[in-house]
């Protein structure tokens, strides 16, 4: 983080305490993790799924329905070398979301692939509890990491072992033009899972980091702002509650 | 040309039988006639010559495209279907078959009966032929060629029925068939009375294989000319024949996948393509087909992939007769993976391909290939997944949007500031404020592959209040004479 940055300055007072209870998704296992996007024609989701993915040459296997690439665009494959991923990805393009549940339990139970990203835009019928049950014992079991990416979905029931909501924030300064968009900052708010506690950080990708530090592509910041901390502890802590 | 009508007529109407089609490939001087309907023969066209010169003749000839490629491989399936009359059988040049009947006449009653039913049954797949038999592979090739229709040539006059043929029968090359016109040597009959010494002498720097000498010797029996007939190639094919007609081919299947598991064992191959077929008890047949990754003969694969292909299959009133063939089949040894017994992650890899591929369609399930362009959309093509591996993510200079849309949208500009992006912009019924941008990086149209009057674009990178980040483009400056007002677009999203 630039030490220019204002949110940057407050983080690395805050970092002390709490950065230690924040471990970036990767290091948790094969799970099924939901991550729902913040607001509509928001790409932040995309973004923190793919620096979260595991690195190495095993390929990702991606799988859209017919309206999230309607809302929200394909995945654009030329540009995924910016968030770090250099691997292959094998894309399934289906219209309905009950194929897309189909192809990502299938994927989930295939250990030879790195991961299994599935996007489904809205709330369908079939993306049911019982739907994201089965899809997370799967990923326990075949040991391969599941991303869900709701889009349009405001929370509906689910059995993921995280889930994540995801929005874009301001983003930083730029190094060498002020007027123009810098690195990008995004605002993840971990508010339900199992074995950790729920809170909310500034998410940001860390690419000029060293490149061996494959795992660490994600940095999570805890968020706190300039007004008083305690704010931000009830956030967190209504995180916690819902 | 028969193949041209057969696989046209299931497409579109066919031209009338009046007018004059002609088949052309593309020659050292622009395209030249490879095959002639029988209407433009009638008319005096002959193949060889050059496309325009006859259209300058004929004004209403009926051009289509010819593909001698594919015409040799059907003649090349032709000559295994052949094997129904004799067992050697092969291809002879680009238009002929050759096949050796001693011995085989007989099953069919005789030799002219044997003709009769190659012409009926020749007719029956919609292919012209002409026949002729006669004791040895050239005098029948000539005879075929240009002797007369369903000619029975026997050992002893075979001279005579030769004798009358024009020297061109013989097969040799063009300036060697005018040499011997030159010489007043124009048909066979003619080239059997020189002396062999003068011959020989006049043509002992030519290859056997074009030399008339020696061609006329094997036409008449004086040397030998064996026929080499390729082997058929391997079926791979399990069937299983039922008592009694039944609807439901799910419980056979088992046993129909571990019957052709085991012949590919056999043989150290594995399926790479897969057809079922089901024959009906009223004579009709429906097939399914599946395709896979990398060649496989495991059992419960194969039949995990045929699953979701027996719902739309129609039994009629049952069927009889089930088959399971392997199309396609590469060599498939056994090897030991791991010797801690752990899986090959590739492998399951292709075993997903498969099976995504079974249930959702090729097309569905893409590898990104990459292509050199300017032009963003066009940068990433999809190629199905079971055509080709996919190629690792390419390093790009210029910073590109995490998702685009695809085809780009037009967006309702509010507010626009000159030499720059719009300073509030309405997509999707949304208004968006800009706060910070970035550009414009501009891109040409592609004037070797874009059509004429396709107009440039600039594209920005624009942050709008609340944080998100689109890429937008302006199609076209003012004035540069390529339509009105410039319009513009969002054509992606930045994470």
């Amino acid at each position: 983080m630039n030490a220019d940055s204002p949110i940057g300055q407050v983080i690395s007072l805050s970092a002390k305490r709490l950065v230690q209870d924040v471990p970036a998704p990767q290091h948790g296992g094969a799970v099924l993790r939901d991550v729902l996007s913040g607001g509509p024609f928001d790409a932040a989701v995309t973004g923190f799924v793919l620096a979260c993915l595991p690195e190495g040459d095993k390929p990702v296997l991606w799988i859209s329905d017919r309206m999230s690439r309607r809302e929200n665009g394909r995945l654009y494959g030329a540009a995924l070398g910016h968030f770090g991923f250099t691997g292959k990805v094998l894309r399934v393009e289906v219209s309905h979301p009950r194929d897309v549940l189909w192809a990502m339990e299938e994927g989930a139970a295939c250990a030879g692939l790195a991961a299994v990203v599935g996007e489904i835009h809205g709330a369908p019928e079939v993306l049911s509890f019982t739907a994201t049950k089965r899809l997370a014992l799967r990923a326990e079991a075949a040991q391969v990491p599941v991303w869900l990416i709701r889009s349009g979905d405001h929370g509906a029931l689910s059995a993921a072992r995280e889930r994540w909501r995801l929005t874009s924030m301001p983003s930083r300064r730029h190094a060498y033009n002020s007027a123009a968009p810098g690195a990008p900052l995004w605002e993840a708010e971990l508010f339900r899972a199992r074995g950790r506690a729920p809170g909310v950080w500034h998410a940001a990708y860390d690419g000029q980091g060293d490149p061996k530090r494959g795992a660490d592509r994600l940095r999570l910041l805890s968020r706190s702002g300039d007004g008083p901390l305690a704010a931000d502890h009830g956030r967190a802590a209504d995180a916690a509650r819902r | 040309m028969d193949r041209w009508r057969r696989i046209t007529a299931e497409q579109r109407t066919l031209p009338g039988d009046d007018v004059p089609v002609v088949l052309s490939v593309q020659g050292t001087h622009g395209p030249v006639i490879h095959a002639v309907s029988a209407a433009a023969a009638k008319r005096g066209v002959r193949s060889g010559a050059r496309v325009v010169d006859v259209q300058a003749i004929h004004p209403d000839l009926h051009v289509e495209p010819g593909e001698p490629a594919r015409e040799v491989k059907l003649l090349d399936q032709t000559a295994l279907w052949a094997r129904r009359w004799c067992p050697w059988t092969v291809r002879d040049g680009l238009d002929g078959i050759v096949m050796d009947t001693a011995g085989a006449d007989h099953l069919f009653g005789g030799e002219a009966a044997m003709l009769r039913d190659m012409a009926t049954r020749f007719k029956m797949q919609g292919l012209g032929a002409r026949l002729a038999v006669a004791p040895t592979r050239g005098a029948a090739r000539m005879l075929a060629r240009y002797g007369p229709a369903g000619c029975i040539c026997g050992p002893d006059d075979m001279e005579v029925a030769l004798a009358p043929l024009p020297v061109a029968a013989l097969g040799v090359e063009d300036k060697t068939v005018q040499l011997l016109q030159r010489l007043g040597l124009k048909t066979l009959g003619a080239l059997m009375q020189v002396p062999r010494v003068a011959l020989m002498r006049r043509f002992d720097r030519v290859a056997a294989d074009l030399n008339p000498l020696v061609l006329l010797d094997r036409a008449l029996g004086r040397e030998g000319a064996p026929l080499d007939a390729p082997p058929e190639p391997p079926r791979w094919l399990a069937r299983a024949r039922l008592a009694e007609p039944v609807i439901d081919p799910v419980p056979h299947l088992e046993g129909l996948a571990r019957d052709l598991s085991a012949q590919l064992a056999k043989a150290e191959q594995g399926a790479r393509r897969l057809r079922l077929t089901i024959y009906r008890v009223d004579g009709e047949w429906r097939s399914r087909d599946v395709a896979l990754a990398q060649p496989s003969r495991e059992p419960a694969h194969l039949l995990r992939l045929m699953e979701g292909k027996l719902e739309g299959i129609d039994p009629g009133f049952g069927f009889d007769l089930l088959t399971l063939e392997a199309l396609v089949a590469e060599p498939l040894a056994l090897h030991q993976d791991h010797l801690d017994g752990a899986r090959d992650a590739g492998r399951d890899v292709a075993a997903l391909l498969d099976r995504l591929t079974a249930r959702l369609g090729p097309q569905k399930v893409t590898w990104s290939a990459w292509v050199e362009s300017h032009l963003p959309e066009r940068v990433e093509r999809r190629q199905p997944a079971l055509r080709g591996e996919g190629e690792a993510v390419p390093v790009l200079v210029r910073e590109r949007p995490l998702r685009l849309l695809e085809p780009a949208e037009e967006v309702a500009v509010l507010y626009a500031v000159p030499e720059g992006p719009p300073a509030q912009f309405r997509w999707r019924r949304v208004a968006f404020r800009m706060v910070r941008h970035e550009g414009p990086e501009r891109i040409a149209p592609e004037w070797w592959r874009d059509k004429a009057g396709t107009r440039l674009r600039d594209y920005y990178k624009v942050e709008v209040v609340d944080g998100r980040r689109f890429w937008l483009f302006r199609e076209g400056i003012l004035g540069d004479g390529r339509g009105g007002d410039p319009r513009w677009f969002v054509h992606g999203i930045f994470a």
